[in-house]
C-alpha cells in the first residue's frame, strides 16, 4: 500500500453531509461527538466568563441575580452533561476503542449512532431551554426547590438531561459488549491497553449509574408537573430521598468524567518514557475498583443534609477506600518515569499537569471526606475549587493530552508543536491562577452559587477572574492550531510517537475498516521492543 | 476488508468474523440493557422501600383499595405470554416459520389484554378519585391528615405501574415488528437471534411485573379496615 | 475594605479544632503534592531522552512496591477518617444545657426567636462562652445555616427540625450565610451573629419591646386555637393532659412507645393521626396550615415549659440528646 494522497481512508472514502449523518462508522461518528461537545463547551465556557465577570466585583451588578443563578445552572449542565460526560468515551474511545483491540467496528454501530442522536437530541432541547430562559436550579435539582418553587424552564432541561442519558448509557453498553467479543485474536483482557480498561470501568459505569438518573428525572418530571407529594414535605414526602437518589448516579458520574481521562494518561506517559506503564495490573484493576467504590460513597455529599450521623460516619470511611486507587495509579505513573526515555512533546506536558492537578484535586478531596472538615467547606468554593481541579485539571488535561496525542492518527496531520507547547503552559498557569484562590476563598467561608459576596472576599475573586481570561487564551488556542494543521500540518506517518498501541500500526488516517487485515497480537502492551528499530525514527 | 465468505446467513454485518460471534454480541448487549433495567426500576424500588418503612399502615390501607382479583388475573395473562414467547423462540430455534408468527400473535395478543385490563383499573382510580395530586383525592378510611401519605402511595402506584405499561408498548412495538419479518421469512433455524432476544425483553417486562404485583396489590390483603 | 485575609477568624470552641484538623490535612497533603511534584521533575529532568532511538529496559516485577503504597496511604488516611469523625461528633453533640434558639428559614430571610421572647431577623445575639443549639425548619425550600467562624453548617430542611449547636469564645460580628441554593436571592439570605459577653447578652435580651416569652405566646395560642378543650390539665378532657408530657416517654396504641421530644409534639400538631396515645380515640384534626412554623415553634415550647422536670435518676431530658433517625415530618434530624 503506497502512502499517496489518494490512499483511501475513513475520511475520504465518501463524501458529503449524508455520508456523515448517516455513517455507522465509529471513527465519523467519533468526530461527530467532538463537533457536539466542542460546541457545548464553548458555550458552557461562555457561561462561566460570564460568572467571572460578574463575580469581579462583590456587588452583583453585571447581572440580575436571577440571571447569575441561570448562568451558573447552565454552565454546569452544559459542560457536565453535554461536554464532560461524553468527552472522552465519546470521542476519544469511540474511535480509538475498536481499533486498539483490534476489531473493525464496535458491536453495534447503529445504536452507536443512535447514541450521538440522543445526544443531540437532548442537547437540543437543553439549548432551547437555556434560549428560552434558562433554569436556574443549579445542576442538583435540589427539591423541593426544582419541583415547586423554580420558574425557569425545568423541564425541558431535565428532559434534554434524561434523553443525552440514554446516548450515555447505549455507548456503555456497546463498549462492554466490544470488549467482551470484539477483541482480535491474541489480544486478551490483559493485553489491552490500559485506555481500553479505562474507558471498560466507565462503562460500567455508565450503564450502572445513569439508569438511577433517568428515574430521578422521571420522579421529578412527575412531581413538578402534577405535584403528587413524592418529595414535598407537606405531604409526608422526603426532599433529602431526591439528593440520595440523585448522587447515586452523581458521584459515580464524577468517575465517569475522570476514568477515561486516566486511560489517555497512561497512554500517553507509556509512549512518551518509551516504558511500560509500571505495575499494569494494579492500574487496570484500580480502574475497575473506582468504578465499583464510586458507587458506595454518594452520601459523603449529605454530611449536613440532616442525615443521620451513622450514616455519616459510614459514607465518610468508605470514601476513603477510593483514595487508594487513586493514589496507586498517581504512584504507578510517576514510577513509570524511572529509567524512562522521556521526551516532552505536548501530550506529555498535559500528562504531567495531569498528574499534578489530579492530586491537589484528589487529596483536596479527603478534606471533604472528613466530617469534620466538611462541615465547614461543604457548599462553600472549596468544593468548587476541588471538584474544578478533578474536572478540568483532571479531565480536560486528559483530554487535550488526549486530542494531542491521536491527532495525527485522527487527521494524518501533525499539529504545530511550538503553538501547542505554550498553549499547554498558558492552560496550565491560567489554570491554577483561577482555581486555587478559590480553596481559600472557600476555607473562608464564601459560600458557592453567590451572586454578591462581602467584600474581604473581592480580592481572591479578582485573581480567579483573571486567571480566567489566562485559561480561556489556552483554550482557545487549540482550536484555532488544530484547524490550521488540517491543511498545513505536516503528514503525519503510522507511527509518529512510537508507541504500541495496535492503532498504531494502522495507516494514518485509518482505513474505513480500521485494518487492512485483521492483526493478531502477539505481545503484551506496552512492549517497546517492537516498534524499536524499525519505526522509532529521528524526529 | 471484511471477507464475505460467510454465505450460511443473510445477515452478517461487516464488523463480525462470524455468526456466532455476532449472535453473541446481541444476546450479551439485551442481557446488559436488561442490567440497567433493573437499575431504573431499582430506583423506584427504592423509593418505594423506603415510603413504605415511613408510612407502613397507609400503604397496606391503601393496597387494598386495589384490586387484587383483577391484578392476580393480569399476573395470569402476563404468564401466559411469557409461556407463547417462550414457544416462538422454540419456533425459531426449530426454523418453523408459520409456528413462529402464530405463537408471536399470541404473545402480542396476552400483552394487548394485560394493557387492556391495566386501562381498565386507571380508569377506575380516576372514578374512584384516587389520583394524587387531584384537589378532591380522597382514600376512604384514611383520616385527613393521612391522605397526603396515600398520594404518594398512589404516586408510586402510577408510576411504577406507568414505567412498567410503558416497557410492555415498547415490546408490543418489538413484537409487531418480529412479527413482519417473520412473515417476510427472515428466521431460520439458523438466524432467529431477534426473536431471541426479543424473548429476553419479553420475560424481563414479565419479571418486574412479578415484582409490582404483591408489592402494590399484595401488602396486606387482611388488613381489617 | 482592601485588606487581604487569607484565613478566616475563629469565633467558636469548634474552630480551633476544625483548623487543627486541617492544618493536618495540609500537611499531609503538602508533603505528597511535593513529593509527587519533585519526583516527575526529577525523574523527567533524569532520564530524559538522550538519544532517538534509545529503549529503555522494561524490566518491573512483584508488587512490593504498589502494595507499599497502597496500605501506607491507606493507614494515613484512616487516621484522617477517625480524627474528622472525632470532630464530628463534637460538632453534632450539644451539651445538655445549651440554650435553646429557633430558627426559622424562609426565602430569604432568618427568623430567630430566643426562649424570653425576643425575635430577631437576619441577626442573632448570644452570649460568649455558653453553648447555644438552635433548632431549625424551613417554610419552603432547604436552606442551610453556616457562620464560618463558627466553622459549622446545618441544612434546614422543611417538614423537619435539624439542630446545631456552637459556643462563642470571642465578642464580635460574624457573618451568617445561607450555604445552600434557595432561589433567586440566596445570596441575599445572609445576617450576622453578634457574640456579646454574658453581661450584655442579659441586657440585650431584657431589652426591646416585650412580646412575652415563646412559652407564655404558646400557652395564649394553646388557648386561642381551643386545644385547651380538649388538653384539659386534669386529664378529664377526651385527649391527653399535657402537664409532663414532655421528654417522657409515651404509650402508644398499639403497643409501641415515642420519646415525646420536639419533632413528636411537632407530629402530634400537623398530623395528629399518625401516633395515638393508648387510650385514646384519634379525634384530633390537622393543624397542618393553619398555624405557622414559628407558632408550631410556639406551642412545642409551652408543651415543654409544662413538660417533665429534670428529676434526679431520670436521664437529662434534652430534646437534643434524641438519637432516632430521622424521618420526614417526625424525628428531628440529628447531626
Amino acid at each position: 500500500m503506497q502512502l499517496t494522497a489518494e490512499r483511501e481512508h475513513y475520511l475520504n472514502a465518501s463524501y458529503g453531509l449524508k455520508s456523515w449523518l448517516l455513517t455507522k462508522d465509529h471513527k465519523r461518528i467519533g468526530l461527530l461527538y467532538l463537533f457536539t461537545i466542542t460546541l457545548f463547551f464553548f458555550i458552557g465556557g461562555a457561561f462561566a466568563t460570564l460568572i467571572r465577570l460578574e463575580l469581579l466585583t462583590p456587588q452583583g451588578d453585571l447581572v440580575s441575580d436571577d440571571v447569575y443563578n441561570r448562568l451558573f445552572t447552565m454552565h454546569a449542565i452544559a459542560m457536565i452533561f453535554f461536554f464532560m460526560i461524553p468527552s472522552i468515551p465519546a470521542v476519544l474511545g469511540n474511535f480509538f476503542l475498536p481499533i486498539m483491540i483490534g476489531a473493525r467496528d464496535l458491536a453495534f454501530p447503529r445504536i452507536n449512532l443512535l447514541s450521538w442522536y440522543l445526544l443531540v437530541a437532548g442537547g437540543a432541547f437543553a439549548l432551547f431551554a437555556m434560549i428560552a430562559g434558562g433554569v436556574d436550579t443549579g445542576w442538583t435539582f435540589y427539591t423541593p426547590y426544582s419541583t415547586t418553587y423554580a420558574n425557569g424552564w425545568v423541564i425541558a432541561t431535565a428532559l434534554g438531561i434524561f434523553i443525552a442519558g440514554f446516548s450515555s448509557i447505549l455507548t456503555g453498553l456497546n463498549f462492554i459488549v466490544t470488549v467482551h467479543r470484539m477483541r482480535a485474536p491474541g489480544m486478551t483482557w490483559f493485553r489491552m491497553p490500559l485506555f481500553v480498561w479505562a474507558n471498560y470501568a466507565t462503562s460500567l459505569i455508565q450503564i450502572l449509574g445513569t439508569p438511577v438518573l433517568a428515574v430521578t428525572i422521571v420522579l421529578l418530571f412527575v412531581e413538578r408537573v402534577f405535584h403528587l407529594g413524592i418529595f414535598d414535605p407537606a405531604r409526608g414526602g422526603d426532599p433529602v430521598l431526591f439528593q440520595h437518589l440523585f448522587w447515586f448516579y452523581s458521584h459515580p458520574a464524577v468517575y465517569i468524567m475522570v476514568l477515561p481521562g486516566m486511560g489517555v494518561i497512561s497512554e500517553v506517559i507509556s509512549t512518551f518514557s518509551r516504558k511500560p506503564v509500571f505495575g499494569y495490573a494494579f492500574v487496570a484493576f484500580s480502574s475497575v475498583a473506582i468504578a465499583v467504590l464510586g458507587f458506595l460513597v454518594w452520601g459523603h455529599h449529605l454530611f449536613v443534609s440532616t442525615q443521620s450521623a451513622f450514616a455519616g460516619l459510614v459514607f465518610s470511611f468508605l470514601s476513603y477506600f477510593v483514595a487508594i486507587p487513586s493514589a496507586i495509579k498517581v504512584f504507578n505513573w510517576t514510577a513509570t518515569l524511572y529509567k524512562g526515555s522521556i521526551s516532552f512533546e505536548t501530550p506529555m506536558l498535559y500528562a504531567f499537569g495531569f498528574i499534578g492537578l489530579f492530586t491537589i484535586g484528589g487529596l483536596t478531596g479527603l478534606f471533604l471526606a472528613a466530617l469534620g472538615i466538611d462541615i465547614h467547606v461543604t457548599d462553600t468554593y472549596f468544593v468548587v475549587a476541588h471538584f474544578h481541579y478533578v474536572m478540568v485539571g483532571g479531565t480536560i488535561m486528559a483530554f487535550l493530552a488526549g486530542m494531542h496525542f491521536w491527532w495525527p492518527k485522527i487527521t494524518g496531520r501533525m499539529y504545530p508543536e511550538g503553538w501547542a507547547k505554550l498553549s499547554a503552559l498558558i492552560v496550565f498557569v491560567g489554570f491554577n491562577l483561577t482555581f486555587f484562590p478559590q480553596f481559600i476563598l472557600g476555607y473562608m467561608g464564601m459560600p458557592r452559587r453567590y451572586h454578591a459576596y462581602p467584600p474581604e472576599f473581592q480580592v481572591l475573586n479578582v485573581l480567579s477572574t483573571a486567571g480566567a481570561s489566562v485559561l480561556a487564551i489556552g483554550y482557545l488556542m487549540p482550536m484555532v492550531y488544530f484547524t490550521w494543521s488540517l491543511k498545513y500540518g505536516k503528514v503525519a506517518g503510522a507511527n509518529p510517537w512510537g508507541a504500541t498501541g495496535l492503532e498504531w500500526k494502522t495507516a494514518s488516517p485509518p482505513p474505513v475498516h480500521n485494518f487492512d487485515e485483521t492483526p493478531i497480537v502477539t505481545h503484551d502492551a506496552y512492549d517497546y521492543s517492537t516498534v524499536h528499530g524499525e519505526e522509532i525514527q529521528v524526529g | 476488508m471484511a471477507d464475505h465468505s460467510h454465505t450460511e446467513t443473510l445477515d452478517l454485518r461487516v464488523q463480525f468474523d462470524t455468526a456466532e460471534q455476532q449472535k453473541d454480541c446481541s444476546t450479551l448487549g439485551m442481557w446488559i440493557f436488561l442490567i440497567t433495567e433493573v437499575m431504573f426500576f431499582g430506583g423506584m424500588f427504592a423509593a418505594y422501600t423506603i415510603y413504605r418503612q415511613f408510612y407502613p399502615e397507609v400503604f397496606a390501607i391503601a393496597s387494598t383499595s386495589l384490586n387484587a382479583k383483577i391484578g392476580a388475573f393480569n399476573t395470569c395473562v402476563l404468564l401466559l405470554s411469557s409461556f407463547t414467547m417462550v414457544m416462538a423462540v422454540r419456533a425459531g430455534q426449530l426454523g418453523k416459520q408459520k409456528a413462529i408468527v402464530g405463537w408471536l400473535i399470541l404473545t402480542l395478543i396476552f400483552g394487548g389484554a394485560f394493557l387492556g385490563v391495566k386501562g381498565i383499573e386507571w380508569h377506575e382510580k380516576f372514578v374512584e378519585h384516587h389520583i394524587p395530586g387531584q384537589a378532591e383525592f380522597h382514600l376512604e378510611g384514611l383520616p385527613q391528615s393521612e391522605q397526603g401519605h396515600a398520594q404518594i402511595f398512589f404516586s408510586l402506584y402510577f408510576s411504577m405501574t406507568g414505567l412498567h405499561a410503558l416497557h410492555m408498548v415498547v415490546g408490543a412495538g418489538m413484537l409487531i415488528w418480529l412479527l413482519l419479518e417473520a412473515r417476510k421469512g427472515t428466521f431460520s433455524a439458523k438466524y432467529y437471534t431477534p426473536i431471541d432476544v426479543g424473548g429476553l425483553y419479553w420475560h424481563f417486562v414479565d419479571i418486574i411485573w412479578i415484582f409490582l404485583f404483591p408489592l402494590l396489590y399484595l401488602i396486606d390483603r387482611h388488613l381489617k379496615v | 475594605m482592601g485588606n487581604i485575609q487569607l484565613f478566616p477568624v475563629q469565633g467558636s470552641t469548634l474552630a480551633p479544632e476544625v483548623d487543627h484538623l486541617l492544618y493536618f490535612f495540609l500537611a499531609v497533603s503538602a508533603f505528597f503534592t511535593l513529593l509527587i511534584f519533585c519526583a516527575i521533575f526529577f525523574l523527567a529532568i533524569r532520564y530524559r531522552r538522550r538519544a532517538a532511538n534509545e529503549l529503555p529496559e522494561a524490566g518491573h516485577t512483584g508488587y512490593t512496591l504498589e502494595i507499599l503504597w497502597s496500605v501506607i496511604p491507606f493507614g494515613i488516611t484512616m487516621v484522617m477518617f477517625t480524627w474528622g469523625a472525632s470532630v464530628f461528633f463534637k460538632a453534632a453533640r450539644p451539651p445538655a444545657d445549651a440554650i435553646p434558639i429557633y430558627v426559622v428559614g424562609k426565602q430569604w430571610m432568618w427568623k430567630l426567636e430566643h426562649m424570653e421572647g425576643r425575635r430577631e431577623i437576619n441577626e442573632l445575639h448570644i452570649p460568649v462562652g455558653k453553648p447555644v443549639r438552635l433548632t431549625m425548619t424551613s417554610e419552603d425550600v432547604i436552606h442551610s445555616f453556616f457562620v464560618p467562624a463558627f466553622r459549622t453548617k446545618q441544612d434546614v430542611v422543611p417538614g423537619r427540625y435539624s439542630t446545631v449547636w456552637f459556643q462563642a469564645t470571642k465578642p464580635g460580628k460574624y457573618h451568617l450565610f445561607c450555604a445552600e441554593y434557595c432561589g433567586t436571592r440566596h445570596s441575599g439570605m445572609i445576617g450576622w451573629i453578634y457574640a456579646m459577653e454574658p453581661q450584655d447578652y442579659e441586657n440585650w435580651l431584657s431589652g426591646g419591646a416585650a412580646q412575652g416569652s415563646l412559652a407564655e405566646n404558646g400557652k395564649k395560642l394553646f388557648q386561642d386555637l381551643a386545644c385547651s378543650n380538649c388538653h384539659k390539665e386534669d386529664n378529664t378532657g377526651r385527649c391527653p393532659a399535657l402537664p409532663g408530657v414532655f421528654g417522657s416517654t409515651v404509650h402508644l396504641t398499639g403497643g409501641a412507645t415515642v420519646k415525646a421530644d420536639e419533632a413528636y409534639i411537632r407530629e402530634s400538631i400537623l398530623n395528629p393521626q399518625a401516633k395515638i396515645v393508648a387510650g385514646y380515640e384519634p379525634v384530633m384534626p390537622t393543624f397542618q396550615g393553619l398555624v405557622t412554623e414559628d407558632q408550631v415553634l410556639q406551642l412545642i415550647e409551652y408543651v415543654r415549659s409544662i413538660g417533665a422536670k429534670p428529676a434526679p435518676g431520670s436521664a437529662p431530658n434534652s430534646p437534643a440528646s434524641a438519637e432516632k433517625p430521622a424521618t420526614p415530618g417526625a424525628a428531628p434530624a440529628k447531626r
